[in-house]
């Protein structure tokens, strides 16, 4: 393979690599306290599905969705009067705990350090209470509050979640090391060195720890330690490299270049680090005056791309050694080379720092496209008129430049939704108007209806109550007249009828009354003797006539419920509307000056940036000039020394020639 | 941990005179750039959380405002789709047909899938019906061990007062339902 191609395949790797290896505390600590996972097997089976709702985006990283879902339902469950009916009483520690964590993910850290700290503080589990403390203090220690992060931490008491066996000691450790205790990191990075997935991160720290606490010797084995790990493990071997690195360049400063050379050998040709180490090499070897040996890797390195700083640098490396093996000629030429590149180089920085300002920087990175690719900073360079990428590499692996770029997306994100929740607004207003223009001729004429309706029920269900109340006392007090059938009664009334006609008549006689009587008498004897029939059967038409009842009712209620509805489904939204109209109105606004700021902050970074590498090349220039007209000048004089020896030379063999012949004559 | 730079060690081989002008270029340089400091930084990320605790409060706002003007819970049904822990059937599309009228339709992606698995739940589809028997009929298609699976399976609902819930699992043995 062409050593050009090696360096385009090393320079995606070391971007790539950088962007991993900055992120490699942050997907630790995912995995360490992802709740996503765990919430449901915490807490058994899963028994709210908008719970599990949030956790489906969730697990996309779709946490603004997440957030949203789950505020939606705590807004809900502490509205209820008995929130211990909801569904989400099963899952409440969780949901307000996952609140949190999704806030973290979606880098509200003051929010998700409020809902932690309302965890740690609330009546949960030992081990939920000592997840929130190791993710109050992640927070701190990512916002760069060692303090804070080493007083919560200190806070952890008690059993800690099996998943945090190792995260947390590390944590700790880190936070050790940032608030200067480098004899407890120390302690802790030991316990851990050996742990899988930690044996590179926490054995590079440990070096770290021990070089700062002083132990010199103790450090260079550690690191060498680190060194010398064998693994498969993208990140794990670049973490070695860098182990190897560090070592080289510590070595170098201490005046040790032959012991720093064979570290800076170690670091992997294709590696992150790789360019980094060959140019260290080449002046290991130079410190100990072996220039022809330093050229070796510096030509090599030389081929790589050219907006690597350590190419850059070693364009004068080269020349520097060529002159010091004397060639001056050749150091001159590659001096007047270097010149030519730089100014090139400077040439396309300027054209990136006009594209940057003209905002096309800005408009590239938050190309859908872009983002649904892992490598889109990488492609970022093949879309027209878009910067230099290679020179922004560094910086945009840099902790301040991902959370600018993050939050610029962020807010592009919530500008998008916002402009599509006005829209719906919109269309909730029309929703309001065809119902409103449905409803309101047809609902008074119902209402009309609805009333008269309502005073016969009522009616009806005050018979039917007074006749179960006539039945109960029945119970008691049996009265069969009660019992009569329409029928009964006619006759009775007839007899009576009769009886009164017959009086007036004076036509009642004892033979009259007593048939009277008799008749009279057969009904009372069938009302009596039938009393238990007759009452059984009053009981089962005042339940038939219960079921009716119920029917009624029902219907009552659904029409009450239907009516209900119809007024709610186009009333009491106006200013409910009216006020979301006005927060979307002033979100959009203020996202848009933030959006400006933070794309004018993230410009100024990459302009800053390039500038600085503009710097250094015109730095470069000037050495180069410098190097070049010096080189230039020992070779015409050594060109000329060569010359005068020459003349010397001839003349001497001239003059001896002439001895020659005055001795002959 | 301070580690020494080419920029030092070149510096110390090259001539100190350079660096006079070095300095002088840089000063220039220093004086046209804009600087970002921390504070900026921090200043204008706090006011980024600070919007996005807005717009989410928008947001839960008008998940309520929707629930309530668009799906009342009198009408309202909301249909869920899960995968049961451990089964070996993955998904790749859903059909939901309600009532013999086709409601919702999805193609999973990779990540769905996963975030099926990791126990998270999809909404997959929220709609308003009358009260009374309603009939669901779902078909997945997805891949078992390797190899195609289609499974249909219906499900009858009554729809009562509230809402109603239906959480459509899919199983090692097929599509199971329940109303929640």
């Amino acid at each position: 393979m062409l050593n050009s191609e090696i360096g385009e395949i090393v320079l995606r790797h070391t971007l790539i690599t950088i962007l991993t290896l900055f992120f490699t505390c942050n997907v630790m600590s995912a995995a360490a306290g992802s709740i996503v996972k765990d919430s449901v097997q915490a807490g058994g089976e899963l028994k709210d599905l908008y719970f599990g709702e949030a956790l489906f985006h969730a697990s996309q990283k779709r946490y603004f969705d997440a957030i949203s879902r789950l505020d939606t339902e705590l807004a809900q469950y502490y509205g209820l009067d008995e929130p211990s009916l909801n569904s989400l009483y099963y899952h409440i520690d969780n949901a307000e705990f996952s609140v949190g964590d999704f806030e973290l993910y979606y880098r509200m850290h003051n929010r998700a350090g409020r809902a932690i700290k309302a965890v740690i503080e609330g009546n949960v589990e030992e081990k939920v209470r000592n997840e929130a403390i190791y993710r109050l203090a992640k927070i701190y220690y990512q916002k760069q509050q060692p303090l804070n992060a080493l007083n919560t931490i200190e806070k952890l008491n008690g059993e800690v979640p099996e998943k945090l066996r190792y995260e947390e000691p590390f944590l700790r450790a880190q936070i050790y090391i940032a608030t200067g205790k480098f004899s407890n990191a120390i302690k802790l990075l030991k316990g851990i060195e050996g742990a899988d997935g930690f044996k590179a991160y926490a054995g590079y720290n440990l070096g770290v720890a021990l070089f700062q606490n002083g132990n010199e010797e103790e450090g260079i084995a550690q690191l060498n330690k680190v060194g010398l790990i064998t693994s498969g493990d993208d990140r794990v071997l670049a973490m070695r490299d860098k182990a190897n690195l560090v070592l080289g360049f510590r070595l170098l400063e201490a005046e040790k270049p032959s012991l720093a050379k064979q570290y800076l050998q170690r670091v992997r040709l294709k590696g992150p680090f790789s360019s980094k180490a060959l140019l260290g090499s080449g002046w290991a070897a130079a410190a100990t005056g072996s220039y022809d040996r330093a050229l070796v890797p510096w030509t090599m390195l030389a081929t790589r791309n050219i907006t690597n700083r350590s190419v850059q640098e070693v364009l004068l490396g080269v020349p520097y050694a060529y002159g010091k093996l004397k060639i001056y000629g050749k150091a001159a030429i590659l001096y007047g080379q270097a010149l030519e590149t730089y100014s090139k180089e400077i040439e396309r920085l300027d054209a990136s720092v006009t594209s940057i300002r003209q905002g096309k920087f800005l408009e590239a990175v938050i190309r859908e496209e872009l983002k649904k690719d892992t490598n889109w900073l990488i492609n970022l360079r093949n879309l027209p008129d878009t910067p230099e990428t290679h020179y922004l590499a560094e910086m945009m692996a840099s902790h301040d430049f991902q959370e600018s770029l993050k939050n610029y997306f962020d807010l592009s994100e919530l500008q998008k939704r916002l402009d599509h929740w006005g829209n719906y607004l919109s269309a909730y207003d029309e929703i309001i108007k065809i119902r409103a223009a449905y409803y309101e001729p047809l609902l008074p004429v119902i209402g009309t209806q609805f009333r008269a309706l309502d005073s016969k029920m009522k009616l009806r269900t005050e018979q039917r109550d007074k006749l179960d109340k006539r039945l109960k006392k029945m119970l008691v007090s049996p009265r069969p007249d009660f019992l009569t059938t329409v029928d009964e009664r006619i006759v009775l009334q007839q007899i009576d009828q009769i009886k009164n006609k017959l009086e007036k008549q004076g036509l009642l006689d004892v033979r009259a009354l007593h048939r009277i009587t008799r008749l009279k008498g057969v009904i009372t004897w069938n009302v009596n003797t039938q009393y238990h029939d007759r009452f059984t059967k009053a009981v089962e038409h005042l339940r038939e006539l219960d079921e009716h009842i119920d029917k009624l009712n029902e219907n009552y209620r659904s029409f009450v419920r239907t009516r209900q509805a119809a007024t709610q489904s186009y009333r009491g939204y106006d200013k409910q509307i009216q006020r979301l109209r006005i927060k979307i109105r002033s979100a959009v606004g203020k996202v848009k000056v933030l959006m400006a700021r933070q794309g004018n902050l993230i410009e100024v970074m990459a302009v800053n940036e390039l500038e600085n590498r503009r710097r250094r090349l015109e730095e470069y220039q000037v050495k180069a000039r410098f190097a070049m007209a010096e080189s230039y000048d020992r070779a015409t004089k050594k060109q000329q020394e060569q010359q005068i020896r020459v003349e010397r030379e001839k003349k001497k063999k001239a003059d001896q020639e002439q001895n020659k012949e005055n001795n002959e004559k | 941990m301070n580690i020494i730079t080419i920029k030092n060690i070149f510096s110390r081989l090259f001539a100190t005179h350079i660096l006079i002008s070095l300095c002088m270029l840089l000063m220039l340089g220093l004086a046209n750039a804009e600087l970002v400091t921390k504070e900026q930084i921090k200043g204008l990320d706090e006011q980024v959380q600070d919007i996005k605790k807005d717009v989410l409060g928008i947001s839960t706002e008008l998940n309520l405002l929707e629930e309530k003007l668009l799906f009342p819970s009198s009408t309202q049904i909301s249909i869920f789709f899960s995968l049961e822990g451990n089964t070996s059937f993955q998904p790749d599309a859903i059909k939901v047909d309600l009532d013999s009228k086709n409601v919702a339709h999805h193609i999973y992606t990779f990540k769905e899938v996963s975030a099926l698995q990791k126990h998270g739940v999809q909404h997959i589809y929220t709609g308003n019906i009358r009260t009374g028997e309603h009939s669901l009929q779902v078909s997945v298609i997805g891949k078992d061990g390797g190899s195609k699976k289609t499974d249909i399976a219906s499900h009858s609902i009554t729809k009562g007062v509230g809402p109603q819930f239906v959480e459509i699992r899919l199983t090692g043995a097929g599509v199971k339902f329940r109303n929640w």
